[in-house]
């Protein structure tokens, strides 16, 4: 086991995934810098530096720095898949996917359906999300759910480095497309990292604090909020089962329902708004399919249904808190 | 074209005001004071001062995420947009937008945008609006030569030719997008206004860092366009002083770079030695907008300060429906 950073337990799989499979190639914008400059290559190393020293070793075939065009950028991937080669593009923000969406939602994540099984699609588009640096309504989102919802894409949210480095290994040597999402607000946080070849499978959510009293299901930066909470109410002896999606597409919807069974009782905190969101398709699963176990109504804590605004004081109270998460699992204890 | 003494005043003190914003925010970023991304438009002040003297209200500007020079040049107010940058309610955009988002429609400022490439199209559908009004008008879509490469940018230009827009495409070419170099990122020689003409545009191309130069250009692209010739195309040498955002540590820079394009290409400098060499201005003229540009700013810094700060309840207006 080795301390590692977030962000460097992303560079460090990417490292060991080339060095293993030379089809694996990766591109997007800054992921060297410098091309065209008197500095010269590698001024960057992508702008989270997760892919420094990626160009020097792996040279400018396989290490592609490409001009702002995300369209053409994960239109590329989709080609460089097909083509047999496992390509892991990089798009700087989640938001971004705006501008490439059909090539995610219309190509990659269609064609192993829509060509009749002929082929696979082994194309991992990696993002950064998520709010927390007052980068306002266009540098903020967390798209999860969105991409969720299209059909032949898996999407993946790791909240700690050990789970980068698996969830990470996993997805490269996946056949089929991914989304990698990587929280920006964690690409500064220290974990053990197992050492050697570490692949998580897909579909298995973590169980990170356990408890009877009450099943919280979340993901990415939440996970942290939502292990402090339970870490204080288990003090007054109220008990917590913490679970950490790590994916959402494919979800493990058995680690829900079997905790729920025993709780009784669901909180989902989801950093995103709550129409058409994870949140109440996990409210949805949970009343459709463990309705005799629920003693009480989910409860959603997400943000509001509105853009994420700029200032310090209106995303703060946007997003999710801890004292937020802690009034639901109150609320929810409370119910009648 | 000579100038009147009054617009070349009006026209330095445009360009001194976007300088002192930049300058000071360069500074007050620090602080941490200032929260999320901001991008200074430092060195760039030609171009926006040089093509907005042409405009009034009607006429419209779609801006970049580099968008406080376009901002200031088009008539926002500079208080409100320090406000808006410290996170007001006060501010222009009551704090919601903040530096990547400031807008103002009753000027014909129709918004910063966090998205590269997002504006030129906009700026097609802006443009358009005047061409069924008949009013005579333009719409200017300010691009990098990062935002070049968008497919946006290519679909917008050949929808403005095919339908005639008004439209001017004005690049903005100081030589970066971010950490990469515009050899790199444009493959048509460095040229962005060559791969407009490819389009079915006439271009033009000019000094980015001249006052007179941008204005001159700008004089002749606007007369084309307001004779409903369809769209035209622009781009502009320029600089970029400080690193891409605050905080980049700008290892892309040539040794004394910087150094280089503070001393030789200063659109404020350079307007400085112009219009006094040929007598236009004096220095003691220019010296007087100086200070009363340094006093705005510090009042604008004092006043975003101490503005109101926005509340819980504030997240929830300015929504269609409320849930
Ligand atoms: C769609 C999209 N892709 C990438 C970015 C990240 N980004 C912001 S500014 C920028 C560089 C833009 O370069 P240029 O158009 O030359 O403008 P400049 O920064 O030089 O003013 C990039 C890559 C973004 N904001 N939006
Ligand atoms: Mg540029």
């Amino acid at each position: 086991m080795a301390q590692m950073m977030y962000r460097d337990a992303v560079l460090q799989t990417l490292f060991a995934e080339m060095e293993r499979d030379e089809n694996v190639v990766v591109l997007g914008e800054d992921i060297v810098g410098g091309m065209g400059t008197a500095g010269g290559p590698e001024a960057i190393g992508g702008i989270w530096s997760t892919s420094v020293g990626l160009f020097d070793k792996f040279g400018k075939d396989r290490v592609i720095d490409t001009p702002i065009s995300e369209s053409a950028i994960v239109g590329a991937a989709a080609g460089l898949a097909l083509a047999g080669k496992r390509p892991v593009a990089e798009l700087m923000f989640a938001d971004f996917i705006g501008v490439s969406l059909d090539q995610i939602w219309n190509q990659i994540g269609k064609f192993r359906y829509m060509f009749g099984g002929k082929t696979t699609c082994p194309a991992v588009i990696r993002m950064a999300y998520g709010a927390g640096f007052n980068a306002a309504a266009q540098h903020s989102q967390s798209v999860y759910a969105l991409l969720t919802a299209m059909p032949g894409i898996k999407v993946v949210t790791p909240s700690t480095p050990a789970d980068v480095k698996g969830l990470l290994t996993q997805a490269i040597r996946d056949d089929d497309p991914v989304i990698f999402m990587e929280h920006k607000a964690l690409y500064g946080t220290m974990g053990e990292v197992p050492d050697g070849d570490y692949a998580i499978p897909f579909g298995h959510a973590r169980l990170c604090r356990a408890g009877q009293d009450v099943t919280i299901v979340t993901l990415g930066l939440m996970v942290g909020f939502c292990e402090a909470v339970a870490d204080k109410l288990a003090t007054e002896g109220i008990g917590c089962d913490v679970i950490d999606l790590r994916t959402t597409s494919p979800m493990d919807e058995e680690a829900i329902l079997d905790s729920v069974e025993i709780t009784g009782r669901l909180v989902v905190v989801d950093e995103s708004p709550p129409r058409c969101s994870l949140a109440s398709d996990i409210a949805g699963l949970v009343t459709t399919k463990a309705f005799a176990s629920l003693k009480a109504p989910p409860a959603l804590v997400t943000t509001p249904h509105t853009p994420i605004p700029f200032a310090r004081e209106l995303e703060s109270n946007y997003l999710p808190s801890p004292d937020k998460i802690e009034a639901a699992i109150r609320q929810t204890l409370a119910w009648r | 074209m000579q100038l009147s003494r009054e617009a070349l005043l009006r026209a330095y003190r445009q360009m001194k005001v976007i300088r002192e914003f930049e300058e000071r925010l360069h500074v007050e970023i620090m602080t941490g004071e200032i929260a999320g991304f901001t991008h200074l438009y430092c060195g760039q002040e030609a171009v926006a001062v040089g093509v907005c003297e042409h405009l009034d209200h009607a006429d419209m500007i779609v801006s970049t995420h580099r968008g406080h020079g376009h901002c200031i040049a088009k008539g926002c107010d500079v208080k409100g947009m320090m406000k808006e940058i410290w996170g007001s309610r006060e501010g222009i955009c009551k704090g919601k937008g903040g530096s990547m988002h400031i807008a103002d429609i009753d000027v014909g400022m129709l918004g910063a945008n966090g998205i590269v490439g997002a504006g030129s199209p906009i700026g097609v559908g802006a443009a358009l609006s005047a061409k069924i009004d008949g009013n005579g008008k333009v719409a200017i879509t300010f691009s990098g030569d990062g935002a070049c490469n968008q497919g946006t940018t290519f679909e917008a230009m050949n929808m403005a030719v095919v339908t005639k827009a008004p439209c001017i495409f004005l690049y903005e070419n100081n030589k970066y997008s971010e950490h990469t170099g515009v050899s790199y990122s444009v493959g048509t020689n460095k040229d962005i206004a060559s791969r407009a003409e490819a389009f079915g545009m006439k271009i033009w191309r000019g000094d980015g860092t001249d006052f007179f130069s941008v204005h001159d250009t700008m004089r002749d692209v606007l007369e084309y366009v307001r004779a409903g010739n369809g769209p035209a195309a622009v781009e502009f040498d320029t600089e970029r002083f400080f690193g891409h955002f605050e905080g980049d540590p700008q290892r892309y820079r040539g040794k004394g770079e910087l150094d280089h394009i503070r001393e030789n290409r200063d659109a404020l400098k350079i307007f400085r030695a112009r219009v006094t060499e040929a007598d236009l201005l004096s220095g003691a003229d220019l010296d007087a907008i100086d200070a009363e540009v340094m006093t705005l700013i510090d009042e604008a810094v004092a006043e975003a300060r101490l503005a109101e700060r926005p509340t819980a309840a504030d997240v929830l207006t300015d929504v269609y429906i409320s849930y």
